[in-house]
């Protein structure tokens, strides 16, 4: 088939893609978009199968049949709540593919002699294989702490600082050395050994709430590294997808880092989350003031609530309580009281997990509010519930001048009349820090399992 | 150098593109958008197909046959589970 013919499904992929990502905005129709792009895909596979370059059909055939098959046990087997180990998961395929794919262009583009080896090939396949291996790395290490094959808490070594900052440095340099010489092939492995290195070096030491901004940078650089395959490859389409995701994932990094009011470097080399627990005056916040109630008192004041605002955090997703809270929330309306959700931007452990589980339980999505949407109603809110949520509820954030969260914007559940919080101990949050919410006036701390506090909660409402 | 400027040209606007339509995705949608979008990343299996089909080399054909393997995963299981998590958000009834 001709190259024009080809390059004119190619262009009907890539208007499908962006068409597809357009859907995505809406709930209403963000199934049909994500159908559409994946149209856009099988035309695009489709015709590459139709390229005159491609002599042989079965190794391809199997490959794909491999692939797919993987790629479905993954899809349907995976928990909601492991959502983001598996967004991490294929990230990092996605980047493995791009340094393969580039190294064994590098290896046609030298060894064919009618193939020039333009100075925009060389640099694009250093940029893909230094790009992608750290993509694949970063998101298996990503996977391996959400999923807690290693710790998910930061893992810092001494002098990471500057030996990323030399590691970082060879690589570029060996990168510089493809471009010079692109025929020592073996530069090229080199590059992205050191770049899988990188890789897990970076990662390693984020963890736990931070990770919100590790799975969106990681989808931001997949893209990218389609991109630069795309420049090796010449290839318009490729270059086409790859910004969109690139950009994409970069818009996510942004809305993380600012709602956490920290710097993307400062998330990527901060090295918080390792403050040792108690270790800021705890006794002197909580001392006496803590209110414990049982599952009886929490049912007898929600008995007489009629505005109550429930906010989850990454503990509802541990405890698996989100079926249960939706019991809860049937329960309650049809006991006439109105109930939304009020959702941080960095709740759980990739941007939208919260919304993903409340829908996995049927909730509709009208009532998952965002947080310039909750917060001017939480001073009409009788109780508030904060389950599995700490930091992101922490009014020290906003009374503070300085400290881990300093300026970070927070739900402002402590205007509501009451707060319940849904917790085991008083132990604190990611940033490690006290939280003054616990020991208001207005707040009853109860103590329990998130699941296990909601369904005790539910009985002690029927006995009412 | 005019080829690549042609294709310079082409990744600016698709990047200016991909702002436009992505900075109105709504927070409810994030985690769908990422695995979406993802999915969208594994476009690499365009180049992967060509490096296994032409049979340059062995060495080629063996890095082809893996990247169409994982750029297939990242396809079929990021549209795949999409599908899933979007069949979920439903309306109030």
């Amino acid at each position: 088939m001709s190259l024009a013919i080809i390059n004119v499904a190619y262009l009907i992929a890539a208007l499908l893609f962006i068409w597809g990502l357009k859907e995505l905005a809406h709930p209403r129709t963000a199934r049909r978009g994500n159908g559409v792009a994946a149209v856009g895909m099988l035309i695009a596979i489709v015709f590459t199968l139709l390229d005159r370059q491609v002599l042989s059909f079965a190794a391809i055939f199997v490959a794909l049949v491999i692939g797919s098959a993987i790629g479905t046990v993954l899809a349907l087997r995976i928990r909601m709540t492991a959502m983001p180990q598996m967004v991490a998961l294929l990230n990092g395929f996605g980047g493995g593919a791009s340094v393969l794919v580039a190294g064994a262009a590098l290896i046609e583009a030298v060894g064919i002699v009618e193939r020039p080896v333009t100075l925009q090939l060389t640099i694009a396949t250093a940029a893909s294989g230094l790009i992608g291996a750290v993509t694949f790395w970063g998101s298996l290490v990503a996977f391996a702490k959400l999923q807690e094959i290693v710790p998910g808490q930061p893992i810092l070594l001494p002098g990471r600082h500057a030996m990323n900052a030399l590691l970082a440095a060879v690589t570029v340099a060996l990168g510089i050395g493809i471009v010079l010489r692109p025929e020592e092939l073996s530069l090229y492995w080199l590059v992205v050994a050191l770049a899988s290195a990188l890789g897990v070096l970076t990662v390693i030491p984020i963890g736990g709430a931070d990770m919100p901004v590790v799975i969106s940078l990681l989808n931001s650089y997949s893209g990218l590294a389609g991109c630069a395959t795309g420049f090796v490859l010449n290839n318009n389409m490729l270059i086409i997808a790859g910004s969109l995701v690139g950009a994409s994932g970069i818009i996510l990094t942004q809305i993380m880092c600012k709602a956490m009011n920290r710097s993307l470097p400062n998330v990527l080399f901060g090295g918080v989350g390792v403050v040792a627990p108690g270790s800021s005056g705890e006794s002197d916040i909580y001392a006496g003031r803590i209110k414990a109630a049982t599952a009886e008192e929490v049912a007898m004041l929600l008995d007489g609530a009629r505005r109550v605002m429930i906010v989850p955090g990454y503990g509802m997703a541990v405890s698996q309580a989100q079926h249960a809270v939706r019991d809860l929330v049937r329960l309650l309306e049809s006991r006439g009281t109105e109930v939304a959700f009020a959702i941080h931007p960095v709740a759980g452990r990739m941007p939208g997990h919260m919304n993903v589980l409340l829908a996995e339980a049927d909730i509709p999505y009208e009532k998952m509010l965002t947080m310039e949407e909750a917060n001017p109603l939480f001073e009409q809110t009788d109780v508030a519930i904060v389950i599995g949520a700490n930091d992101v509820v922490n009014p020290l954030a906003r009374d503070q001048a300085s400290g881990p969260i300093a300026g970070m914007p927070i739900l402002d559940v402590d205007k509501a009349r009451t707060v319940v919080v849904v917790k085991r101990s008083l132990s604190p949050g990611f940033a490690g820090i006290p939280n003054p919410l616990f020991a208001a006036d207005n707040t009853l701390m109860y103590f329990a399992d998130g699941k296990k506090a909601i369904l005790d909660l539910m009985n002690a409402l029927k006995d009412l | 150098m005019g080829d690549f400027v042609n294709i310079f040209t082409i990744f600016v606007l698709a990047v200016l593109v991909g702002f436009e339509v992505i900075s109105k995705v709504p927070p409810t949608l994030h985690t769908p958008l990422m695995s979406g979008s993802n999915a969208i990343s594994g476009i690499t299996i365009v180049g992967a197909i060509l490096s296994l089909g032409m049979q340059h080399t062995t060495l080629t054909a063996v890095l082809g046959f893996l990247a169409v393997v994982f750029a297939m995963i990242n396809v079929v299981g990021g549209f795949l589970v999409t599908d899933r998590m979007l069949r979920m958000f439903k309306r109030k009834e």
